[in-house]
C-alpha cells in the first residue's frame, strides 16, 4: 500500500537527488508538515465528552470548528523526533557562537526544575504555600549579587533585552525622581554595541548616539569626556565587549559618567569571561542584566526562553520594578504592589520572572560553587585564547597578537583574494560537522567572524576544530572554491532561498487551493 | 568538575601553546586593585545528590497543584500535559539548539514553528502569527506599541476586565514612552461602555476575553466603532483552551490578537517561562514584532523554512527596529506546537468543552451554599466569586484545609473595595471529589 | 536632463522641473536581494536630506533621503509586486518617487555622473 500522504515537493525533489523512492537516504528521513500528515479524526489525547450540561457561553460561542488536524501518540512522537534530526545541537557537537555562550545544558537542571514543588506551583497560590520557591529566588539573587558585587537584583526580566529595558527604565526613573527627566534624554552607546542596545534605549523613550571605539577595539575615557553633558541619561557598555575586548578603562569611564551625573548601564552577555576574576559593581556599573540562559547554563532551546535579571547599584536599587523578595522574621514575602515600594518605578510583566530558568541556573551555581564558576571563566578564556593562537597565522583578525577574553574576532580580510566570503566560509563549517561561528556581527568590523568555544568544550574537541578550520583555510588557499561555494553540500538542507520567503511570505501553512 | 572537561595538563599545554606563563597573564586588562585575588563568599561546590537533596529540600516547601483539590487561575491554568510533550522537548536536537540562524542546520526548530505559527493563526482567526513572544503581558504590550506605529497615534485604552499585571505592564512601557494608557476601572460585571469613549486620538483599544474576572465579552460592537475612528482593536486571552469554544478574536473583528500561551503545552512553573502568542490581519504584517518564520525552498527545489522579515528586528534595524526582543519563548512555543498537535481542533474542542462542564458544575455547587454568589452569568472555565467575608482570609483558610481555591481579587487589585471577590478556575484535571472537598472547606471557611 | 548624485548613494535625474529619485546601481549592489520598499505618500513635502523611503534587502534595512526639496508628485506603485526592479533597472523601471522641484538650485551642490563615478571607487 502506497503511502497516501507525504511531503510532496521534498519527495518529487529530493528522490532525484538521492535515487530513493521515498526521497529518504537512510536514516535521514523527509518529513511532512503536521497539516499534512494529521487527520481531523485523530488525535493524540483521550478525553471523555461530559454529559449534557447547561452551557453558559452566552452567545459567544465558536461557531466554525477549528480547521486543524490531529495525530495519535505514535504519529506525534514519529513526526516530532523526525523534525528533531534536522537540527544541530550542543549535545551533539561544539557551537562556537561568538556573544551566545552554548556551553553543556546539564541534565541535573532539567530533573531540578521538574520537581513538582516547582513545576506545578501557581504564581498566586497564597504565598504561605509557596516558600520554598521564594527561598530559591531570593538564594539565586543572593548568588548574583555577591558574583557582581552589587546591592540589589530585578528578577522579573523574561530575557536579556528586557533585562536592557528594564535597567533603562530604572535610570529613567532615577533621573525623573532628581527632576531631570526633561533634560536628561540620551543614550550613549558604542558602535560595537549588539542590535539590542539602541532598541531598547528607543523603546524606553531615549535619543540614541553612538561612540566610536578607538583603534584597538575598546572605548576612549577621552572620547566618552566629549560627549557627556546635562542630556546625558546613561552609558551603556558591554564588557568584556563584543570584539572579544576587555574594557580596560570601564571604571574611569563609570567615574566620569557618575561625574556627569548620568548612569552606567553594563550589558553583561560576555560575564562567562570574567566571573569570579572581577566584580561589575567594583567597576562602577549602575544597572547589568544577566542572561541566565548563556553565562548560567539554562538551555537555548531553540531560541528561548532566557531570563535576564538585572543587578542595580545603590544608587538604582529604590528604583527596581515590581515584583521582589523580601525576607521578613524569618519568612519570605513577595511585594507586589507598587503601594509598598514607592519609588519603583512599577511592572513590566505578568507575575514574578521565570522560575522554570531560576531552578536550573540555580542548579548549575550550586554545582560549581564559588571556584568552580571561577574556573569556568578561567577555562572559557583560555580556550579562546587558544583558538586564537592556533589560527591567527592563517585567519586574520583585528586585535589577534593580544589576548582575548572569552571570544576570539576574525574578520573576512584573508578571504577576499580566494573570492570567498565570510559566509561562504561559515557554511564550508557545515559539511565539516560544525556548527558555524557568529558571522557579520560585531558591526565594527567587515566580515566579522567570532568564535566562543566556552569551557565545556574538550581540549581534543577544540583540536580537531582548530584542524578542520585550518584544512578549510589551505582549501581557500589553494583555490578549491566547490568546497566553499554552494555549501553546505552536506546539510539535511542546501543554502535556502531566502529573497524568495521575505518577497513573498509565507508564513502558515494553506491548503491547495485555498486563497488568504 | 563534572561539566569542565580540560584537565591540568591541558591547561598547562594550552597554556605553553599560548605563550602565557599563567591564566592570569589573558587576565592583565583587568586593573589590579579590581582583580580578585580570593574566591567570593560562595558556598563550595556540590555533587549532584547534594544539589539534589538542597533543592528537594526547598521544592518540598512548595504546595503542587497536583497534590491537593486546585482551582487557581487568574492568568495561569492547571490542564493535564501528555508525557509526550515533556520527552519529545528534552530531545537534545530540541532542547540544545539555538535560533535557526542557519538554516540548513534547524529545519527541525524552523519547520515547528512554522506548524506553531499556522496552528496560533487558525486558533485566533487572525491571517499571520509569529513565533512566539515573552508572555501575554509582554504581548499586549507589544500589541499596543504596534498599534501606535500604525495609526500613529498614542492613546490605547485598556478594558476594565484586563489582567491588572498586563495593564500594569502596558501602563509601564507607555509611560516611559511618554505614551498614553487610559486604564478604566475594574469592570466585574462586564459593564462598562469602552466604545463611548473611542474617538479620533485613539491608538486602539485592549480588551480580554475571557476577561479577568470570567465574564465573556463581545468584542464585534467594539471593532465597528474602532474602526470607523481608524483605532485598533486588540484582543487578548490569558486562557489559550477558550479558543476550544469561545469565538476567537479574529472572528470578531480584532485588527491583532495577543495573548498568553500556556495552557498548552506548558506547566505552571510559578509564572514562568511562558509564551506570549501574537497574530494579526496581513495588512499589518511588516510592523509585526518577534521572529517570523517562512516557507521557501533550497537550492534543489526542496521545500525548507526560514527565518524571514529579519529587518524589522533589532539586530538589523537597532534603533529602529519594531521591537527590541531578541529570543522568542522557544521551547515553549514547541511544548505547545506537540500538544496542539496531539489534540488537533477537535480534541481542543472536547478538551474545551471539559473544562467548562467542570466550571458550570462547580458554579451550580458553590452558589448553593449561603454566603456565597457565583457573579457571571456567562463564562469558560473561570468565574468571580462573592463571598460574605474577605476574600485574602477565606483563601488562606481554605489553604489550611488542604484547598487551593482562587485568587483573592485583593490580591492583584487591592484597596478597591473588592475584597469580597474570589476569582476560582476549574479545568479538566478537576474531580467531583474536588469540587467536595472545595465546598466544604470554603464553608468551613465561611463559618469561622 | 541630467542625474545628480548624492553622498548616500540616492540619484535625482531633474526632468524639467520634476526629479525622478532613486538609489544607485552601486547601493542596490551593496543591498543585495530588495525585498520590500516603502515609498512616501503622494503630496507629502519633503526637504532636501529629510528620510523619504526605506528599501529592505534580506539583510539589511536602509532609509532613502530626499536629495533635493520638493512635493511628491508620483509614486512608483509597481515596486510592491516587483521589488526586483530595483536591483535589475535601478535607474530606469526601479525609480522609486518622482517630486515637484522646489528649490532646483540644490542640485548645484550635488555631484554629476562623473563625479559619482569617482566618488564610488574610494569606497571599495
Amino acid at each position: 500500500m502506497l503511502m497516501e500522504k507525504r511531503a510532496p515537493k521534498a519527495q518529487e525533489a529530493g528522490a532525484a537527488r538521492s535515487g530513493t523512492f521515498t526521497g529518504n537516504r537512510g536514516l535521514e528521513i523527509e518529513e511532512g508538515l503536521v497539516f499534512e500528515i494529521g487527520r481531523a479524526e485523530a488525535s493524540g489525547v483521550d478525553i471523555d465528552e461530559p454529559a449534557p450540561f447547561k452551557h453558559r457561553l452566552g452567545a459567544l460561542a465558536r461557531e466554525a470548528p477549528i480547521d486543524l488536524p490531529g495525530l495519535t501518540e505514535p504519529e506525534a512522537v514519529r513526526h516530532f523526533v523526525r523534525l528533531s534530526r534536522y537540527n544541530y545541537s550542543i549535545d551533539a557537537g561544539i557551537y562556537p557562537l561568538g556573544s551566545c555562550t552554548m556551553k553543556h545544558n546539564p541534565r541535573l537542571n532539567e530533573a531540578m526544575a521538574r520537581l513538582p514543588g516547582f513545576a506545578d506551583i501557581h504564581p498566586l497560590q497564597p504565598q504561605s504555600t509557596v516558600q520554598g520557591a521564594l527561598e530559591l529566588i531570593a538564594e539565586l539573587a543572593r548568588w548574583l549579587m555577591v558574583l557582581t558585587g552589587t546591592e540589589a537584583v530585578a528578577m522579573a526580566p523574561r530575557a536579556g533585552a528586557q533585562g536592557e529595558a528594564c535597567g533603562l527604565m530604572a535610570i529613567k526613573a532615577a533621573i525623573a525622581a532628581k527632576g531631570e527627566a526633561a533634560s536628561r534624554k540620551v543614550v550613549l552607546v558604542p558602535d560595537s554595541a549588539h542590535g539590542t542596545n539602541p532598541a531598547s534605549a528607543t523603546a524606553v523613550g531615549f535619543e540614541v548616539r553612538v561612540v566610536p571605539a578607538r583603534a584597538d577595539g575598546t572605548l576612549d575615557p577621552a572620547e566618552v569626556k566629549k560627549r557627556l553633558g546635562p542630556e546625558i541619561a546613561a552609558i551603556m557598555l558591554t564588557n568584556p565587549n563584543t570584539c572579544g575586548l576587555f574594557e580596560r578603562d570601564a571604571a574611569r569611564i563609570a567615574d566620569l559618567v557618575r561625574e556627569a551625573g548620568a548612569y552606567f548601564y553594563c550589558d553583561g552577555a560576555n560575564l562567562n569571561a570574567i566571573m569570579g576574576k572581577v566584580r561589575p559593581g567594583d567597576l562602577g556599573v549602575d544597572g547589568m542584566h544577566i542572561n541566565l540562559h548563556k553565562t548560567f547554563s539554562t538551555p537555548h532551546g531553540g531560541g528561548g526562553p532566557g531570563s535576564g535579571p538585572v543587578v542595580l547599584s545603590a544608587r538604582l536599587a529604590p528604583f527596581a520594578p515590581v515584583p521582589f523578595v523580601r525576607r521578613e522574621n524569618g519568612a519570605f514575602r513577595l511585594v507586589e504592589q507598587q503601594e509598598e515600594a514607592k519609588e519603583s518605578f512599577g511592572r513590566i510583566a505578568a507575575f514574578h520572572g521565570q522560575m522554570g530558568m531560576f531552578v536550573r541556573a540555580l542548579a548549575y551555581m550550586l554545582s560549581h560553587g564559588g571556584e568552580g564558576l571561577r574556573q569556568a571563566a578561567e577555562d572559557a578564556v583560555l580556550s579562546a585564547n587558544y583558538i586564537r593562537v592556533c589560527l591567527k597565522d592563517l585567519m586574520s583578525g583585528p586585535f589577534l597578537e593580544r589576548p582575548c577574553m572569552h571570544e576570539v574576532l576574525f574578520d573576512e580580510t584573508w578571504l577576499k583574494p580566494f573570492g570567498l566570503s565570510a559566509l561562504d566560509f561559515a557554511k564550508a563549517m557545515i559539511d565539516e560537522g560544525f556548527h558555524p561561528m557568529t558571522i557579520y556581527f560585531p558591526l565594527v568590523v567587515h566580515g566579522a567572524m567570532l568564535i566562543e568555544p566556552t569551557e565545556t568544550e574538550s581540549k581534543a574537541s577544540l583540536d580537531l576544530f582548530i584542524a578542520a578550520l585550518r584544512d578549510l583555510a589551505f582549501a581557500a588557499r589553494r583555490g578549491e572554491t566547490e568546497r566553499f561555494i554552494g555549501a553546505p553540500h552536506y546539510a539535511p538542507r542546501r543554502r535556502l532561498d531566502e529573497t524568495r520567503a521575505a518577497r513573498s511570505p509565507k508564513l502558515r501553512w494553506k491548503r491547495p487551493g485555498d486563497s488568504l | 568538575m563534572r561539566y569542565l572537561p580540560l584537565t591540568a595538563q591541558d591547561r598547562a599545554d594550552m597554556l605553553a601553546r599560548i605563550g602565557a606563563a599563567s591564566i592570569d597573564e589573558l587576565f592583565a586588562d583587568i586593573p589590579g586593585e579590581h582583580r580578585l585575588n580570593q574566591d567570593l563568599e560562595l558556598p563550595k561546590r556540590k555533587t549532584e545528590m547534594e544539589v539534589e537533596r538542597l533543592l528537594g529540600c526547598l521544592a518540598a516547601k512548595n504546595v503542587a497543584a497536583g497534590s491537593v483539590p486546585f482551582f487557581v487561575g487568574a492568568g495561569a491554568y492547571k490542564h493535564h500535559i501528555p508525557a509526550t510533550v515533556d520527552h519529545l522537548i528534552q530531545r537534545s536536537e530540541f532542547l540544545t539548539s539555538y535560533t535557526p540562524y542557519q538554516p540548513e542546520i534547524s529545519q527541525g526548530t524552523l519547520q515547528a514553528i512554522f506548524e506553531f505559527q499556522t496552528q496560533v493563526a487558525t486558533l485566533t482567526g487572525m491571517d499571520a502569527a509569529n513565533a512566539s513572544l515573552y508572555d501575554g503581558s509582554t504581548a499586549a504590550a507589544e500589541a499596543v506599541a504596534m498599534a501606535r506605529r500604525i495609526t500613529k497615534r498614542s492613546k490605547a485604552i485598556l478594558s476594565g476586565g484586563l489582567h491588572p499585571h498586563y495593564a500594569q505592564a502596558i501602563s509601564t512601557y507607555s509611560m516611559m514612552a511618554d505614551d498614553d494608557a487610559v486604564i478604566l476601572p475594574p469592570d466585574v460585571l462586564a459593564a462598562e461602555d469602552l466604545g463611548a469613549l473611542i474617538d479620533n486620538e485613539t491608538a486602539c483599544i485592549v480588551m480580554q476575553n475571557p476577561d479577568f474576572f470570567g465574564n465573556l465579552r463581545d468584542l464585534s460592537p467594539l471593532a465597528e466603532s474602532c474602526h470607523a475612528n481608524g483605532a485598533l482593536l486588540i484582543g487578548v486571552f490569558t486562557e489559550a483552551v477558550s479558543l476550544g469554544l469561545i469565538k476567537p478574536p479574529g472572528a470578531m473583528g480584532a485588527d491583532i490578537a495577543a495573548g498568553e500561551g500556556q495552557s498548552i503545552g506548558n506547566r505552571l512553573s510559578f509564572g514562568g517561562p511562558y509564551l506570549g502568542l501574537f497574530a494579526a490581519k496581513s495588512k499589518y504584517l511588516r510592523q509585526v514584532p518577534g521572529r517570523l518564520c517562512g516557507e521557501t525552498v533550497d537550492d534543489l527545489g526542496r521545500r525548507g523554512f526560514v527565518l524571514t522579515l529579519s529587518t524589522r528586528e533589532q539586530h538589523i534595524r537597532r534603533d529602529k527596529a519594531t521591537s527590541n526582543i531578541c529570543t522568542n519563548s522557544g521551547l515553549a512555543a514547541l511544548a505547545f506546537t506537540i500538544h496542539m498537535s496531539l489534540l488537533g481542533g477537535a480534541g481542543l474542542e472536547r478538551l474545551a468543552r471539559a473544562n467548562h462542564a467542570n466550571a458550570a458544575s462547580l458554579a451550580d455547587r458553590l452558589s448553593a451554599i449561603r454566603g456565597v454568589e457565583v457573579v457571571n452569568k456567562a463564562f469558560f472555565n473561570e468565574f468571580t466569586l462573592k463571598v460574605a467575608g474577605d476574600g485574602a482570609r477565606i483563601v488562606e483558610k481554605m489553604a489550611q484545609a488542604g484547598v487551593l481555591g482562587g485568587v483573592p481579587v485583593s490580591r492583584l487589585l487591592p484597596s478597591k473595595g473588592l475584597d469580597d471577590l474570589i476569582i476560582t478556575a476549574s479545568t479538566e484535571v478537576n474531580t467531583e471529589a474536588d469540587r467536595t472537598a472545595f465546598a466544604k472547606a470554603l464553608e468551613g471557611a465561611l463559618s469561622c | 536632463m541630467t542625474t545628480h548624485y548624492t553622498k548616500t548613494h540616492e540619484y535625482v535625474r531633474a526632468e524639467g522641473n520634476t526629479g525622478v529619485v532613486g538609489i544607485t546601481d552601486y547601493a542596490q549592489s551593496q543591498l543585495g536581494d530588495v525585498v520590500f520598499v516603502e515609498l512616501p505618500p503622494a503630496g507629502k513635502t519633503l526637504k532636501k536630506g529629510e528620510e523619504a523611503a526605506t528599501v529592505e534587502s534580506v539583510k539589511a534595512a536602509a532609509e532613502v533621503n530626499a536629495p533635493a526639496s520638493g512635493e511628491v508628485i508620483e509614486i512608483n506603485n509597481v515596486l510592491s509586486e516587483s521589488p526586483a526592479l530595483v536591483n535589475e533597472d535601478p535607474t530606469g523601471e526601479g525609480w522609486f518617487f518622482k517630486i515637484k522641484l522646489t528649490e532646483p538650485a540644490e542640485l548645484n551642490g550635488l555631484m554629476d555622473e562623473d563625479a559619482y563615478r569617482e566618488f564610488v571607487k574610494t569606497l571599495s
